[in-house]
């Protein structure tokens, strides 16, 4: 009987800590279907929109600036040369597992290399692309 | 002759000591989640605490980038620098905005590296203390322990 408030305790801290990237693509598809009805995630899009270069920051054109052309390799911080582990899930499963940490780098990166917040389409192709890509 | 040889231990043991500056045991989770993702976390002995301050008031545009650390993780983070933050007379001043390359301290200790190094695609920025000092994330700085082996010592 004592058992049964633990392991509900346990169960809802697992649960609250693994988020997967299939739910984060879907929390922000679900706000880009609210803007836009019909919207479907591509990971096409994603992909397209991973090596788009803007021209808002020439040290960092591009998300490819930093994370080199294949979400699957390691980066390099293009200013400070701080080594930057992989996107891509397959290839760190670290990633896309926190939909506030999540948020706090589309932040800090679309305003970085975009100039501007990306829109709940735009994160839900990327997220798309980095779960699907090979 | 035991006296001899602790004065002959200490000779050893204190150079190496000068180049260990470890992060804070008491280090709050808040910091390297924070502040370790675009450069490694500096240990907060490299800066004075007068420097930190204005660091982490200027994270609005933090070397052209917008690093804002908003709410309780913020003041933690401030606060921790601030406590363990390093000895303002040993450093000298870090300009505006601080910069830890730019302390009497850091010079000094660089002084042989020639200026071409700091461009070395295998180094690309001052900032990027593990190019060289392979155990700079845990305060190792030793110069007997450098990743370039042609400035190793």
């Amino acid at each position: 009987m004592r058992a049964l408030p633990v392991l509900c305790l346990m169960l809802a801290s697992v649960a609250a800590q693994a988020e997967t990237a299939q739910q984060i693509g879907r929390t922000y598809a679900a706000e880009a279907t609210a803007r836009q009805a019909g919207f479907a995630p591509s990971a096409k899009r994603g992909e397209t929109f991973f090596h788009q270069r803007f021209a808002n920051n020439d040290k960092m054109p591009a998300c490819t600036s930093c994370h080199t052309d294949s979400p699957l390799n390691g980066g390099q911080h293009a200013i400070t040369g701080k080594a930057i582990r992989p996107l891509a899930v397959v290839a760190n499963p670290e990633r896309f597992a926190d939909l506030a940490k999540v948020e706090k780098w589309f932040g800090r990166n679309c305003k970085e290399v975009i100039g501007r917040d990306c829109t709940p389409a735009e994160k839900a192709d990327f997220v798309a692309y980095m779960s699907e890509v090979r | 002759m035991k006296r001899i040889a602790i004065i002959l231990l200490l000779g050893t043991a204190l150079p190496a000591l000068a180049d260990r500056v470890p992060l804070p045991a008491n280090t709050p989770a808040s910091y390297p989640a924070e502040c370790s993702s675009c450069h490694m976390a500096y240990q907060p002995a490299l800066l004075s605490a007068n420097d930190w301050r204005r660091t982490m008031a200027g994270l609005k545009d933090h070397f052209g980038t917008d690093a804002t650390v908003d709410g309780p993780a913020g003041q933690e983070i401030a606060s921790f620098l601030e406590r363990n933050a390093g000895n303002a007379g040993k450093l000298g001043s870090a300009g505006e905005p601080p910069r830890i390359t730019q302390t009497a301290r850091f010079i000094r200790k660089h002084r042989e590296i020639a200026p071409r190094y700091w461009n070395d695609p295998r180094i690309k920025s001052a900032a990027n203390c593990e190019a060289c000092h392979r155990g700079a994330a845990d305060g190792n700085y030793s110069e007997h322990d450098i990743l370039i082996r042609e400035l190793r010592r």
